[in-house]
């Protein structure tokens, strides 16, 4: 089925420029992915020898963390678990005016139109985010049993795709979901149990360097989170931050 | 020692700073709301003239309270400091806005809500706790080993004839009632208390607590208003 | 020109092992005064760049990405192999060297396969020690499933999200390096251009795709892990940025290009829906273990569903056509990747397709509902059930295998597939072709590697399933450390390499004349609506089924449409600014010639082995004649605007007999 739609979406030429919105008019179908309606867009603006509306993508399947986008005010869309990539035009209906716009915060500045800057997320891993081991050192993967339960967990919290929708989500414009699904990934492992109290202070310090705020306990980043990571995380990096810094011995 | 400043310098220090005097204060307005209990008993506010005697006398007390001061002050202070930093970290607004599902309207205006409550709070201590510190009210003698005692009850009696100070004291108890709806559960959170088993179990605590102690703060004023209209 | 492939000497077996133990190496003190770039960041290209800054290299590493996390090879979705033998059914190191040379069609080299199977084993340790959250039973040892084409389990999986974990693992090994300062990543940064001093790569020419600014990167030494070139097709599984750009400015600076026109075509992806669309979404692999692959026995059934008026639940069991079970009896739905995608294109060209392109069909799950449903019931000791008690009970068990593909399935198509049957279609999936390389992964420039997709080297002329992963990392963790070291132990003297010199400047200018080019051209057509032509040329001359008059007429095809992109492509926007439709025409730009080169190497090939299907040899009942005594070669082509030329590597095979595949 066809639909007409008003796309009123966010252009802004550079970081250093203003922005402000603009209202286009695109002809869409349902089976179309929201990223697909905006093809759509972009093609009708280059018929028109007008400059395309930037937005990133990749994967198009929901799991690169590239793609990001506000629409209608939900980072990703209206669906939960659901990436704006997975996100299908069914979900809207003729006429609609869907509002467009880049993610918001002070550490994930606007570079282009829908386009913002995520390297602050690369900066807090490149703080702590690993486990320290060479190629070559490894013992063998069935030297330390780790139990199910456990593992599954540190899966769930791996399962993080970078992409920023809870900075996005929250009012805070705080990182704490992505920062802590990380130290609780790392830290229920045996082997990143080893450094976690370096790790975990590390990270707080970068991502407060970064300009991120602070956790005020919303849950909005819960609740926007396409791979649905969950809040206990944020409580997991809370523990093991004052455990880092009372009980811990490096200053 | 620098690392203990770095600590309470940091985002989840300062949190935990709020949370500990925030549960500091939920713990309070229990023991306050024992105290203004004891303003229903019909004895013509014998016990809670006493009550209020002891409060303001006893050596421990009067540390503790000086304590209270203080942390109202260090949550009120701290909470505007980080609304501030998340203000300025959110960066912009969105054009539209839409509330992620469960997420409460409480939680993201904790700032107004806490400002709220800071005023109420000094309002509220201006009409009694002022004029009780100030020797402004008259005595009453209950009993010769204890000598004349400042009638408080007097002046709560007055106050609470007046159907401003009703009304306002009933808004106070509602904000307050939002502030906690969402305060008693993130408190838990921010200390790390996070359990698939207990964490339900908190949570319907929270909400409880929320609306049981503001309601029988609010029912006061408004049971005083009634019985001396 | 002589390929040397360069195969240590030596028993199969212990090749490796002897060549790591006799080759030269780099002292720790000169490693430090050696740089290396190293292109791409995915699972090559993350673990080359990780490994090489952890002995010690001064490592650049560029992805066109806004962060190293990005790459494709996040996408992989069912597994990777290791011949671990944790499940004890007797696995090898042998076995999975088997597996793969006679997955691959006998296409593949010997010793490369061989020294993958060898450093199989260590990538799941390293993985593992990364942090890499994989599948466990409950007394918390890993735990293994089977894939496509063997007879044993040897897969580990983290879920339906493997590549995901382990490209994690390895981006996470990477930041390490990066704030320990060995390696300098260059975030959204494009390679466009390879330098090459007295014959050795040095460097490389960068467009940085925010400013537009382009910059001159120099080495000692260039290691490409660029990934593959399905986007050749427009319509793939791939992402949407992965191209062939750093690969093919190699080839056109004098790599080789080898089998290009091997081409892994998926049987199980979501079927295209319209015109509009982006790209094409894989489901994975482990379906086909229990949903049945069918169409219907008249074509009129097929034409009623088309068009909406029958749905696939209501045809009956006998009007059903298990085209698969009834070709293939012994192997059934779990034939490999090629076979199932070929047999699928025949029932639709047969007008037996069941979506309204008329280009799908069915994957069906309602048997194995039922059938774990009565198991499921037999378990609870539950009798006298309905037929809907019974199909919920199984409809739980699925759901606890495959939940996470029915949600993406049902998100994407809006069809419920515990309730109407699941529509197939075969995609292109992954290359097996790249760039020529020998056992030391170095192409025949001497300094340049590829990695991973990017080269050609391990899989022959059809992949298995579980098997990209493992070779992206092999070669990033356990390969290049050491073989790097062969080119880099005669370089010690070698100063730093300036970016300055007159072949840092000419290929820099030569690459803003391109960009100003294609901005210069002002014409009417999109740059996607090219790449949509030519994915569409590529499809129906050089897909699933190749002949020589299509390949002949496909390479006319493009040439002209490469003529008309050069007059008519409108690129908007300017050089200096981020600017993706620039992007898009610069990449476009080199499909058009290596789509070129993919139909005369389909066609130099006549034979059919893997993916590669030629009518032309084929035997009476459709199925692939391969032509050992002919094709037992690499194609290995040198770039020429005119006539690409053909140089062949043979192969020797001395341990293994080369059998047709049968599945019958």
């Amino acid at each position: 089925m066809n639909m007409k739609l008003n796309i009123k979406v966010w252009r802004q030429k550079d970081s250093k420029s203003q922005g402000g919105f603009e209202t286009y008019q695109v002809n869409a179908n349902e089976h179309m992915s929201f990223l697909e309606m905006l093809d759509v867009l972009n093609e009708d603006l280059v018929a028109q020898k007008k400059e395309p509306v930037a937005f990133e993508h990749d994967c198009r399947e929901g799991i690169c963390g590239t793609c990001s986008l506000v629409i209608n005010g939900r980072p990703h869309g209206p669906n939960a678990g659901t990436t704006t990539c997975q996100l299908h035009m069914r979900f809207f209906k003729e006429g609609d005016t869907i509002v467009v716009e880049p993610y918001r915060a002070k550490a994930f500045p606007v570079l282009k139109d829908l386009v913002v800057d995520r390297s602050s997320f690369d900066r807090i891993i490149q703080a702590g985010g690993y486990i320290s081991v060479n190629a070559g050192q490894a013992p063998d993967g069935n030297a330390i049993p780790i139990g199910k339960e456990r593992a599954s967990k540190a899966f769930e919290a791996a399962a993080c795709i970078g992409c920023g929708a809870c900075v996005a989500a929250c009012p805070n414009g705080s990182a704490m979901l992505f920062t802590s699904a990380k130290v609780s990934h790392l830290g229920l492992l045996p082997q990143g149990e080893v450094e976690a109290e370096r790790r975990v202070h590390d990270m707080v310090a970068q991502m407060d360097k970064e300009g991120f705020g602070m956790c005020s306990n919303v849950g909005a980043c819960e609740a926007e989170c396409p791979k649905e990571i969950k809040l206990d995380n944020i409580a997991y990096l809370n523990r093991a931050y004052y455990k880092s810094r009372f009980s811990g011995r490096e200053a | 020692m620098k690392w203990l400043v770095e600590f309470f310098g940091s985002g989840i220090g300062k949190k935990l700073l709020m949370s500990l005097t925030g549960l500091f204060l939920i713990i309070f307005l229990v023991v306050h709301l024992v105290g203004n209990l004891q303003l229903l008993k019909s004895d013509g506010g014998e016990a809670f003239n006493i009550y209020a005697r002891f409060m303001t006398s006893n050596p421990l007390i009067k540390t503790v309270s000086y304590g209270l001061y203080f942390f109202i002050l260090l949550h009120a202070v701290l909470g505007l400091m980080i609304a501030w930093t998340n203000k300025k970290a959110k960066g912009g607004k969105y054009a539209v806005t839409a509330s992620s599902p469960n997420t409460s309207w409480a939680s993201k205006n904790m700032a107004l809500l806490g400002t709220l409550i800071l005023a109420f709070i000094f309002i509220h201590m201006g009409d009694f706790w002022w004029k009780m510190h100030n020797d402004q009210l008259p005595y009453v003698t209950y009993d010769d080993t204890m000598g004349p005692i400042k009638n408080l009850y007097a002046r709560t009696a007055e106050a609470f004839a007046n159907p401003v100070i009703v009304v306002g004291y009933v808004i106070g108890m509602i904000v307050l009632a939002f502030h906690l709806w969402h305060g008693f559960q993130s408190a838990f959170q921010t200390l790390g208390i996070n359990h698939p088993k207990y964490s339900p179990l908190i949570k319907g605590a929270g909400k409880l607590y929320a609306i049981l102690i503001p309601l029988a703060f609010a029912i006061i004023p408004v049971w005083f208003y009634l019985s001396q209209a | 020109m002589n390929l040397n492939s360069k195969i240590p000497s030596g028993p199969l077996a212990s090749k490796w092992t002897q060549y790591k133990s006799s080759m030269p190496i780099v002292a720790p003190n000169n490693k430090r005064k050696l740089e290396v770039i190293v292109v791409g960041s995915g699972l090559a290209g993350a673990a080359a760049a990780a490994s090489l800054g952890e002995l010690g290299y001064a490592v650049k590493c560029f992805t066109f990405h806004d962060s190293p996390r990005r790459a494709h090879s996040i996408a992989a979705q069912g597994g990777i192999n290791a011949a671990k033998n944790y499940a004890n059914d007797g696995d090898s190191i042998h076995r999975l060297f088997y597996d793969t040379i006679k997955g691959g069609d006998y296409r593949a080299r010997e010793a490369n396969v061989h020294r993958l199977a060898e450093c199989s084993v260590d990538i799941i340790d390293q993985c593992v020690a990364q942090g890499v959250p994989f599948a466990r039973e409950y007394g918390g040892l890993l735990e293994n499933r089977s894939f496509g084409g063997v007879q044993v389990s040897r897969t580990f999986y983290a879920r339906g999200q493997t590549g995901q974990q382990l490209l994690i693992g390895a981006y996470q090994s990477l930041s390490r390096q990066i704030a320990l300062g060995t390696v300098a990543m260059y975030n959204r940064h494009e390679m466009l251009d390879l330098v090459i001093v007295d014959g050795k790569a040095r460097g490389i020419i960068a467009r940085n795709l925010l400013t537009g600014e382009l910059e001159r990167h120099a080495a000692h030494t260039v290691v490409l892990a660029t990934g593959g070139y399905g986007n050749v097709f427009y319509l793939s599984t791939n992402a949407m940025m992965c191209n062939v750009t750093a690969a093919w400015k190699s080839v056109r600076k004098g790599a080789l290009m080898a089998n290009p026109c091997f081409t892994q075509i998926h049987p199980t992806c979501i079927p295209v829906s319209g015109d509009y669309q982006s790209k094409l979404t894989l489901m994975s692999e482990s379906l086909r273990n229990d949903g049945r692959v069918w169409v219907p026995k008249k074509a009129e059934d097929a034409a009623a569903i088309r068009t909406g008026i029958r749905k696939g639940s209501s045809i009956p069991e006998e009007d059903r056509d298990y085209f698969l079970e009834r070709r293939y009896p012994a192997f059934g739905n779990l034939v490999p990747r090629d076979v199932a995608s070929r047999a699928a294109k025949v029932e639709c060209d047969k007008g037996h397709g069941v979506s309204p392109t008329g280009l799908a069909v069915y994957l069906d799950f309602s048997a194995a509902i039922e059938r774990y449903g009565r198991s499921e019931a037999n378990k609870q000791g539950l009798t006298d059930l309905k037929k809907e008690q019974i199909i919920a009970l199984g409809e739980k068990v699925v759901s606890d295998k495959y939940g996470n593909l029915f949600e993406m399935y049902e998100k994407i198509t809006g069809e419920n597939p515990y309730k109407e049957p699941m529509k197939i279609y075969p995609a292109v999936h992954y290359t097996m072709g790249g760039l020529w390389v020998d056992y030391n992964l170095e192409t025949n420039i001497p300094g340049l590697f590829a990695l991973g997709e990017c080269n050609f080297s391990d899989h022959g002329a059809n992949r298995l399933g579980a098997s990209a992963l493992m070779q992206g990392l092999a070669d990033g963790y356990f390969v290049i450390p050491y073989t790097l070291g062969t080119f880099l132990a005669n370089e010690i003297s070698t100063p730093k390499i300036k970016n300055d010199l007159p072949e840092f400047l000419e290929a820099e200018q030569k690459t803003r004349q391109l960009i100003d080019k294609l901005l210069s051209i002002k014409g009417n057509q999109s740059v996607e609506s090219f790449h949509r032509r030519l994915g569409k040329i590529m499809w129906d001359n050089c897909g699933m089924s190749r002949t020589e008059e299509g390949l002949v007429k496909g390479r006319q095809m493009i040439r002209e449409l490469r003529d008309e992109f050069y007059n008519d492509v409108f690129v908007p926007g300017d050089n200096n600014e981020y600017n993706p439709e620039l992007e898009k025409a610069i990449r476009v730009a080199d499909f058009l010639e290596l789509g070129e080169l993919m139909m005369l190497d389909a066609l130099n090939r006549n034979e059919s082995c893997g993916g590669h299907f030629r009518e032309e040899s084929s035997t009476p009942d459709g199925e692939a004649k391969r032509k050992d005594d002919e094709f037992a070669y690499v194609a290995a082509w040198a770039w020429d605007d005119n006539q690409p030329v053909l140089y062949k590597e043979p192969l020797v095979f001395e341990n293994v007999e080369l059998k047709t595949r049968s599945y019958k």
